[in-house]
């Protein structure tokens, strides 16, 4: 599958022009920026050029950290808005955002009657409907959208299969039911089911589901002259560019970041932590364990299946740990993370030694946006093999693997996996509540794992390959 | 014998970004009679991201000395057919 569509390279070329603006000290024009993506005299793509431009903006103000919903006045300008942002602006804890102009346009009811309704006599549609949503107008059958209740039935009882069933690409993603349309068809997402997987925002073919960028105050903290920031760089990030990993960490390097960190050295420690926990977590005669450092996953538990919370490993994630590092050594420095992840800004959000969260799509557009081509840096090709197990945590597999490289007997570990939260895995997770198969679950929200990040720059098989070449030739 | 293609694919951070990591898939996509006929070799930035007005957008790719913008799988397959 195509990976990076036109909604996610517009998200692309958004960051981009936002974060030149920024660095040139001119974001008091960033209203200029959907005038120039859309253009009087160009062919609008949602039907007018002030709609393309209206979206152009919502999109922006998701981009500053607002949610479209904080929209008082409609004449507040971005550059208020990036003022504000840059000021005091407290952007919540919610990370998801509809811009609901954009959104509208999918179906309101999953059904639909087709040309091949014959306006039959028998008429099972309207008898078996319980809404009565269903009446004949011009001898065809329509279904009422606002009494439809999306139950299905007409779609089995007609003898010409002439009702189909059609998708919402959002709500199909969800793997919880957090997103829905509200009274007025337009999509609405529920915080308190949420899990920011972010898989909705991968699924919708109009780009209308945004997450709150902390992007523009994580460039303010590094033009800061007197403010020093350290970059905790996730694992996936190997793979993700067509270049070596001391020639990214190098790139990232030079859009200022003071020190480079990578989050693998913390895995380690997680993994040695873990593997401790699990033994006496065995010895004490518990069912089982899971792993604990995917956000989305342990929101799941949270929100959704909480008879397992006593399974999940008390371990703290990755991000974490590599964030307490920095703050214990060095203090007077601000942290940011830059992973593939939009629930790692969620956790974030409540983690004391985390500053900022930035995600690998924003990452690149810094690179364009400041001319930084990491295929072109020449660093030193040899790197540390420390902290190989805690690169493993990248893919699907590897937290497994990394525990049964630590554990000192690997045939006590019976390991199972969950490569990829969806409605069917979430429902595995409740039958393990009751009787579980295995002793050790690797939960990762992301099919692939880490590396098939949503807010990733790389199509993830193309990720994986490089991951493995990787590991390959680091192993040499 | 039949004249060799050969497949200049841009893996400069700009393109790569834009969509470019997509084209790393482009020979295992490729239709049987190319396989043998095409060469796909990755080159550093080929500068047509400097001049958007006359190049168009990235990605990049360069099939025998011909630029293409906004590069995708199936854009490049086309041409092939097209063209050879
Ligand atoms: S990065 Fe591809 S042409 Fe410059």
């Amino acid at each position: 599958m195509i990976y990076s569509n036109n909604a996610t390279l517009l998200r692309r070329e958004l960051i981009t022009k936002l974060a030149k603006l920024f660095i040139e000290g001119d974001i008091k024009d960033i209203d200029r920026i959907p005038l120039q993506i859309a253009p009087r005299n160009s062919v609008p793509i949602r039907g007018s050029i002030a709609k393309d431009r209206a979206i152009l903006k919502y999109m922006l103000m998701a981009l500053l950290g607002y949610n479209i919903s904080d929209e008082e006045d409609e004449l507040m300008t971005l550059a208020e808005y990036a003022k504000k942002s840059l000021e005091n602006h407290n952007p919540g804890k919610n990370i998801l955002t509809v811009v609901d102009e954009a959104c509208s346009s999918c179906i309101k009811t999953n059904y639909i009657v087709t040309n091949l309704c014959r306006g039959c006599v028998a008429r099972p549609c309207t008898l078996n409907c319980p809404r009565h949503a269903i009446s004949f107008i011009g001898g065809r059958a329509k279904i009422n959208t606002d009494l439809c209740v999306n139950c299905g039935k007409c779609m089995e009882v007609c003898p010409y299969h002439a009702i189909v069933y059609v998708p919402v690409p959002c709500e199909e993603s969800c793997p919880v039911k957090a997103i829905s349309k509200d009274e007025n068809g337009i999509e609405h997402i529920d915080n308190d089911k949420c899990i920011h997987c972010g898989k909705c925002i991968l699924a919708c073919p109009f780009g209308a589901i945004m997450a709150k960028s902390q992007i523009i105050k994580i460039l303010k903290r590094i033009k800061t002259p007197n403010e020093k920031v350290i970059a905790l760089v996730a694992p996936s990030i190997i793979g993700q560019f067509k270049a070596s990993l001391p020639s990214i960490l190098e790139g990232i390097k030079r859009i200022g970041f003071d020190k480079v960190i990578e989050v693998a050295d913390a895995a380690v420690t997680v993994a040695e932590n873990e593997t401790e926990e699990f033994l006496e977590r065995m010895e004490k005669g518990d069912d089982f364990m899971t792993t604990s450092c995917c956000p989305a996953y342990t929101e799941l538990v949270k929100k959704h299946v909480p008879q397992i919370q006593k399974n999940v490993s008390n371990t703290r994630s990755p991000m974490h740990f590599s964030a307490k590092y920095a703050k214990e050594h060095f203090p007077e420095y601000s942290t940011v993370f830059i992973g593939p992840c939009i629930a790692k800004q969620f956790e974030g959000i409540y983690d004391e030694c985390v500053d900022n969260v930035m995600n690998f799509e924003e990452l690149g557009s810094l690179f364009i946006a400041m001319n930084i081509d990491v295929s072109k840096i020449d660093a030193p090709e040899k790197i540390s093999n420390e902290s190989e197990i805690g690169r493993w945590f990248a893919a699907s597999g590897g937290v497994s693997n990394a525990i049964a490289a630590t554990i000192t007997d690997p045939s006590m570990v019976k390991g199972l996996k969950i490569n990829g939260i969806n409605k069917k895995t979430a429902n595995l997770l409740k039958i393990y509540s009751k009787k579980c198969p295995g002793n050790f679950i690797e939960v990762m929200a992301c099919e692939g794992g880490c590396i098939a990040g949503p807010v990733t720059v790389c199509n993830p098989k193309v990720a994986d390959k490089q991951l493995k070449k990787f590991f390959e030739d680091n192993k040499k | 014998m039949e004249k060799k293609i050969e497949i200049k694919i841009c893996i400069g951070t700009l393109c790569y970004v834009m969509g470019g990591s997509e084209l790393q898939l482009l020979a295992e996509h490729l239709p049987e009679k190319f396989k043998k006929r095409v060469d796909i070799i990755g080159s550093t930035c080929l500068d047509y991201c400097l001049d958007q007005e006359k190049y168009g957008k990235a990605p990049f790719v360069e099939i025998n000395g011909e630029v293409m913008a906004e590069a995708s799988i199936n854009k490049v397959i086309d041409y092939l057919i097209k063209k050879y």
